[in-house]
This record gives C-alpha cells, sequence and structure tokens, in this order.
C-alpha cells in the first residue's frame, strides 16, 4: 500500500478567517487547488485561468518564512500588472505542494 | 432585430459546437459575444497553449480548436454579435425570449443558450479612491475612437501587450504619449517592445518607470495624475487629457446574474438529468458557465451538454415533430448553404 504524504498549511482566507487542513504531497497539486478544493474562496473567484498564470485570481501572501519568494518568469510579469502585490506575493497556482511547505502559513489576497 | 432558433450567448468552444448539433436537426443559430472575436477564453487568454485532453486529438493549439470549430460549423451560417454584451432578457410570450445587448442590437429566439463560460471579459480597473467620476471623463478602459485622441495629450498605464501597441499607435495621432508602468520590464511581443523603445528615443513616447498612477484629479474632467516613484517615492504631477489604464481583462457573470436565474457558486444552476435546461423554461446553460453534481468545467463536457441541450431545444421548437438520431457517416452534412458532405458510396459492381 502506498501511504500518502501530507503536509500542514495555513491559509487564511479573504475574511481573515484562519484555516489548518492537510494538503497531499502525492497528487500532482499546487496550492491554487489546495484552496479550492478545502472551498476557501468563492468558486469562480480563484484559479480562473485554471492555473496559466495568465490571470491573478489566486494572488497569496506567504507569511511564514519559507523558501517560497522566487517567482517564476510568467507569474512576475502577471504580478506586475496585478494589484495589491506586495514583496511576498505568490500566485498560488504556482506553487506545488510538497513536502518542503510543512507549516507554511499564507493569506489569500483579495479579489481585484 | 435578429431572429434566430437558438440564441446563444458566448462564443467559446461550448457555444461554437452548439451551433454544429443544431445544425444537424435543422436549428439555426445566432452568437453573442462580449470579445470582439469567437473563441472565448481559448483566444483571448491561451491561443498558443496546447490542450490535451480534446477525445481524438492527442495535442491541439487552443487557437486551433477554436479554428476547426469554426470551419465545422461554417455549413450551418451562424450568424455572429461580436464586441457585445447580452444585457437584457425579456420573455415575449412562450415561444419568444428577446436579448438586446449593451449597444441596444435586438435578437429573438425561442430558445436562449447561455455558453458565457466564466462571464464576459470586463476591463481590470486600477484602484483608485474616485476612480469611477471620472470614468468617460477622460478616464478610458479601452481604445474604441483612436480619432479622438488627435492633438490630445494621453497617458497610457500598463506593461502588456495592449498597453505597449496603443502607445505605438497613438504616438502617430496624440499630441503627446506618456506610458507609465510599475516595473521597469514590459511583458510582450519583442517587437512591440523594440518599438517603444525606438519611440522612446525619437521623444514620440514619454516613459515613466517604475512609476504608478496614484491619483486622478479634475472638476468635472479629468485635468491631472499624480504619479509615484517604485524606486524613490518620487511624486509628480501630469497634466493631461486622457488617461487609459490598461491592465487586462478579467472574467465576470455580469448581466446575467440578474436574469432571474439561479445562481450557485458564480454559476447558473441546471437539471444535469436531462438537458441542462435553467430554472426558467427555454433558457440553458451550457459548458463552464453551469453548475450540477459532479460538475467539471472541461470542454469536452461542454460538448456533450450543447449536444443535449440542442435536442431538448429541438423538442421545444417542434413539439408536434419527431426526432430520432442520425449518425452524420450515415445522414451527412446538409449545410443551409447548400453544401453538401458525405460519405462515398460503396460501390456494388461484379468482379467478372
Amino acid at each position: 500500500m502506498i501511504v500518502s504524504k501530507e503536509v500542514r498549511i495555513q491559509i487564511t482566507d479573504r475574511n481573515g478567517t484562519s484555516h489548518e487542513v492537510m494538503a497531499p504531497t502525492d497528487l500532482n497539486m499546487n496550492l491554487m487547488e489546495v484552496i479550492r478544493s478545502f472551498e476557501l474562496a468563492e468558486e469562480g473567484t480563484i484559479g480562473i485561468c485554471g492555473g496559466m498564470a495568465m490571470c491573478a485570481s489566486c494572488q497569496c501572501y506567504v507569511l511564514s518564512d519559507h523558501d517560497l519568494l522566487h517567482r517564476g518568469d510568467e507569474e512576475e510579469a502577471m504580478l506586475s500588472e496585478a494589484f495589491n502585490v506586495r514583496e511576498n506575493s505568490r500566485l498560488s497556482c504556482q506553487i506545488p505542494i510538497n513536502e518542503a511547505l510543512e507549516n507554511l502559513h499564507i493569506e489569500i489576497a483579495q479579489e481585484d | 432585430m435578429i431572429q434566430t432558433d437558438i440564441l446563444i450567448i458566448g462564443a467559446g468552444p461550448t457555444g461554437l459546437f452548439a451551433v454544429f448539433e443544431a445544425g444537424l436537426l435543422k436549428l439555426k443559430c445566432h452568437i453573442i459575444d462580449a470579445l470582439p472575436q469567437a473563441g472565448g477564453q481559448l483566444s483571448e487568454l491561451y491561443p498558443k497553449k496546447p490542450i490535451y485532453d480534446i477525445p481524438g486529438y492527442p495535442e491541439v493549439g487552443a487557437q486551433e480548436l477554436v479554428d476547426n470549430l469554426m470551419e465545422q460549423i461554417k455549413p450551418f451560417q451562424p450568424g455572429f454579435t461580436l464586441g457585445e454584451r447580452a444585457e437584457k432578457i425579456t420573455k415575449i410570450d412562450d415561444k419568444l425570449f428577446e436579448v438586446v445587448t449593451d449597444k441596444g442590437t435586438v435578437h429573438r429566439a425561442a430558445v436562449v443558450a447561455i455558453a458565457g463560460g466564466l462571464g464576459s471579459f470586463e476591463p481590470r480597473k486600477p484602484q483608485l479612491p474616485n476612480i469611477e467620476q471620472f470614468e468617460d471623463k477622460g478616464l478610458l478602459y479601452m481604445v474604441k475612437n483612436p480619432a479622438q485622441f488627435k492633438d490630445k495629450r494621453v497617458v497610457i498605464a500598463g506593461g502588456g501587450d495592449s498597453a505597449l501597441d496603443w502607445s505605438i499607435y497613438l504616438s502617430d495621432i496624440a499630441a503627446e504619449v506618456v506610458l507609465v508602468h510599475r516595473r521597469n520590464e514590459f511583458r510582450g511581443a519583442l517587437d512591440s517592445v523594440e518599438k517603444v523603445q525606438d519611440l522612446k528615443s525619437a521623444g514620440k513616447i514619454k516613459l515613466y518607470t517604475p512609476y504608478e498612477v496614484t491619483k486622478i484629479e479634475g472638476d468635472i474632467q479629468l485635468k491631472s495624475l499624480r504619479l509615484k516613484s517604485n524606486q524613490t517615492e518620487t511624486e509628480l504631477d501630469l497634466e493631461t487629457d486622457f488617461f487609459i489604464p490598461l491592465f487586462g481583462l478579467t472574467p465576470k457573470l455580469g448581466p446575467i446574474a440578474n436574469w432571474g436565474l439561479e445562481i450557485e457558486k458564480n454559476a447558473i444552476k441546471v437539471d444535469n438529468t436531462l438537458d441542462y435546461q435553467t430554472n426558467i423554461p427555454g433558457i440553458y446553460a451550457i459548458g463552464d458557465v453551469n453548475t450540477y453534481p459532479g460538475k467539471l468545467k472541461l470542454i469536452l463536457c461542454g460538448f456533450h451538454e450543447a449536444t443535449l441541450m440542442c435536442q431538448s431545444a429541438f423538442a421545444r421548437i417542434h413539439p408536434d415533430k419527431r426526432n430520432v438520431l442520425k449518425y452524420t457517416t450515415v445522414g451527412g452534412i446538409n449545410g443551409f448553404d447548400g453544401s453538401v458532405k458525405q460519405a462515398p458510396k460503396a460501390v456494388v459492381k461484379t468482379i467478372d
């Protein structure tokens, strides 16, 4: 039997409520998909482009000190046009779930 | 006034394929879309990206799929109202709906099929305190009539293709073009970036990077903009006649949300046990815009939904006619344009 590994992630939603979720590392998921699977942001307001870094609807802020501040080129370009962008902004669809994310804390940015 | 059998709202893959299935049943279609071209998200968001889950296509480009669908539905001569957003729906009688667009185009049809995907694409507005007060008073989110900028001062904000392309285009028309972008890097086609560079060197475009517009000022008409450097925090005021923020498009369900349809999770609830009809008989919702238990937002599911919708639309439009499923391999395609596609007949001949 395959024992699936999960990581603990703390997600603050757009209303300021904090949720602790267990995200699977073996389902080829990204953080945006985790947020959607736990329905922590209203359907239709997150992951609009499907995870192609072509919209900023899944923008989040990395609150813990995980080494996640390196943005990809397309992501950087998208964030350069998005609103409410901070130093610690990332597109959650560009963060694959892996074991290094244990105890990650993020906040979902407001809709723009 | 445009009259048709099925009025489709949304020219994405699902809406386009519905034309084909309707055509097989001899039903005519007309499509409304807010974007100026057919294809929906595929053409607008990711035309060059590959799709791997269209049955029978190991890989197909998004725009290529749209082009193929357009070719496939050509014999059924769909009408298009492009660049207009479906705004209002009225039930004229039991067999007729009227849909009017934001530009006043009137459409009438027995059946309305909403294939609106994520909604209509609308410009993203920068978050400036009094921005709405200046809309259409010097502030524009899209360029519709370039001639209006003749000998005027224009400030464009944004770092993508449309900001670059309009800066280039208007530099020939306007008295002054200023391009403001919050980064030093632009994301756009290489030749557009280079062209802007040339025009900047030639003094035809003034560039402010990394700057942001932080405030709009004016009485009734927009008069000036406050710009702030993202590097040095320096501020400056810029007098202008027009401000055009170009920060891309974002889909919004829009006026459809007020049509009295049951909405759940930003999508329209439909009857998935039968025909994808909404709570209003005669109005259907197909593709990404609908929701039901187990819904998957996939193009291939949209195709299926479009097909069943057409069967139900046929029964609604022709309650007295019987309908039986025909295979295109057997029946061929008889276009409304008189074209006929048919499987070649087998030869029955004795070999001596």
